[in-house]
């Protein structure tokens, strides 16, 4: 459970935490949050709302300004980064992206057999058997995701953070993904994922943490995807309906920061004209 | 051509050294070269270089062993290289293109004002394999097993910075001590070579065997092995090809990688299809 005012224990726990890049504008402002062990937390909130920075920090590759960052001594974690920051053309294959993990203390170059089993058994639990010889670039979306997932399982991680996971992917790709990582969490694995996708991912989450520089709201989607906080995180009216028991979230109909398109007026709102 | 003119040179001192310090120095820089192709630096083998000639007149001038001090600023430049490129307020190329050309400047600005204070500066700016002493044969063969005592240990940690510093840094490993420490292989690896091939063809020694090797392979594994055996081909070739040819040395070695560059260019395709590592474009 993921608790605003960051008193209790956790794995990792923010204490009014705010971060800045070399002295500029701050990226985050007195940011308290706790991950405590079998979490699935979902950050959500506009573009440059430093929700990357905000997993940066609690991975500890970003120094404060102010507050704390704390993690339990010997907390194992791991990161699947965005797929659009990997160089795709890189010469590794899927095999040894995921051994590469396993990298600190003295180790030889190539991996022992016991390795090579764990590889295979991590990747056939995501449903990639048989591709440890493939390039990285051959895989689809989702398996490309996967890779990465794979790398951060291999390193015996308690924590995985996920950079926007589903970016790039289809509908059926992002459930795939989706599901992957709540099976993964009923294991026991604890989850940190960022997404722009509210009616996709953050929806479909136990806990949600709304960020815009500050924490605006966190909780159950229920209770914060509403459109008071949704209006305070994204800085614009949103409407919250119900869908097959379901939150959708969207635009409201009136907003004076969304013009509608010219050809939707010309049209009348429909497709596009002959 | 008979045996007997193949194997003519094979008499000579001078040619058996320069043959085996231009052999392992094609495998030298092949080896490095895939870690500098890949992280998009090529062209710093030939920044260090250049600055690695700065160093070299300064250490004339206030009276240091010329290697020391030339190793020394080499390693120095390349660290500032590393530090000015972690911290991103300009790219790779541009710090390499300030801190290198500096550097070389100051060198040629010296040398000018108070002459060359050792060997003879046209041998380092070109090369002169034929002159190598015993000493530059012990000093390329240390450098050449201490750069594969680095790379075997720090194998992976290399080539997880080098694929994908941050998360390699949020998974513990010192990044910044792994950027460090291939500078610091790197600036010796072109203090080394820097008598047999010259300033002005290192850059093409570590580059043209890591770009034919990533044509020929997905893996990293191999393409390390493929670059160091390219390297070291081209060297022996290049070699026996300078002394036939009566060409100077530096030229054939690099003219001898660039054959392999073209068959692989032609064919490389063909040979990743077949050995089943060859990717579609996502």
């Amino acid at each position: 459970m993921t608790d605003l005012d960051a008193t209790a224990g956790g794995l990792i726990v923010v204490d009014d935490l705010t971060v800045n890049y070399g002295g500029g504008a701050p990226v985050l402002i007195d940011v308290d949050l706790t991950i405590e062990s079998g979490d699935l937390v979902g950050i959500v909130g506009p573009s440059g709302s430093g929700k990357s920075t905000l997993l940066k920090a609690m991975l500890g590759t970003v120094a404060p300004v102010s507050g704390t960052v704390r993690r339990t001594p010997g907390l194992a974690v791991g990161l699947v980064p965005q797929v659009e920051t990997i160089d795709w053309n890189f010469p590794v294959t899927v095999a040894e992206c995921v051994g590469m993990a396993r990298a600190r203390g003295l180790r030889t170059p190539w991996m022992s057999r016991s390795e090579r089993a764990e590889i295979d058994t991590v990747l056939d639990r995501l449903g990639m058997h048989g591709l440890g010889r493939r390039h990285i670039r051959e895989l689809s979306g989702g398996q490309q995701q996967r890779v990465f997932l794979a790398r951060a399982l291999f390193t015996n991680s308690q924590v995985i953070f996920l950079d926007e996971p589903t970016s790039g992917l289809d509908v059926r790709t992002r459930h795939d993904v989706l599901h992957l990582l709540d099976e993964l969490n009923a294991d026991g694995l604890t989850i940190v994922l960022t997404t722009h996708d509210l009616n996709g991912i953050a929806a479909h989450l136990p806990t949600v943490v709304c960020l815009n520089r500050s924490v605006i709201g966190a909780g159950r989607p229920d209770e914060v995807l509403v459109p008071e906080v949704l209006e305070r995180t994204y800085g614009s009216p949103m409407n919250v309906l119900e869908h097959g028991g379901m939150r959708v979230v969207v635009d409201a109909p009136i907003d004076t920061n969304v013009r509608p398109l010219r050809r939707s007026q010309a049209s009348g709102g429909g497709g596009s004209s002959a | 051509m008979s045996w007997d003119e193949l194997l003519r040179p094979y008499e000579f001192e001078f040619f058996r050294n320069g043959l085996l310090v231009a052999t392992i120095a094609g495998a030298l820089c092949g080896i490095v070269g895939c870690y500098v192709v890949l992280r998009n630096m090529s062209y710093i083998g030939h920044g260090l270089s250049h600055s690695i000639f700065g160093g070299y007149a300064v250490a004339g001038l206030i009276g240091v062993n010329l290697f020391l001090g030339a190793g020394i600023w080499g390693v120095v430049t390349a660290l500032a290289v590393g530090a000015i490129v972690r911290r991103r307020p300009i790219g790779s190329d541009a710090a390499i293109g300030v801190v290198t050309t500096a550097s070389f400047a100051l060198g040629l600005a010296l040398v000018q004002l108070y002459g060359s204070p050792g060997r003879n500066a046209d041998a380092l700016l070109f090369g002169n394999v034929l002159g190598v002493t015993t000493s530059d044969v012990w000093l390329i063969v240390a450098v050449a097993l201490v750069t594969v005592v680095i790379v075997f240990v720090y194998y992976r940690q290399l080539l997880f910075t080098t694929f994908d510093t941050e998360v390699a840094a949020a998974t513990g490993v010192r990044t910044a001590w792994i950027d460090a420490l291939l500078m610091i292989v790197l600036s010796a690896t072109v203090l080394a070579t820097m008598n047999v091939l010259g300033v002005t063809l290192i850059a093409a020694a570590l580059v043209v065997p890591a770009v034919v090797a990533r044509m020929l392979t997905d893996s990293f594994g191999t393409m390390l092995a493929l670059s160091g055996l390219i390297g070291a081909i081209s060297g022996f070739v290049g070699m026996n090809a300078s002394y036939h040819l009566d060409v100077a040395s530096g030229p054939t070695i690099v003219l001898t990688s660039a054959c392999f560059f073209v068959v692989a260019y032609a064919f490389g395709g063909r040979f990743r299809r077949r050995s089943g590592t060859v990717g579609h474009a996502h």
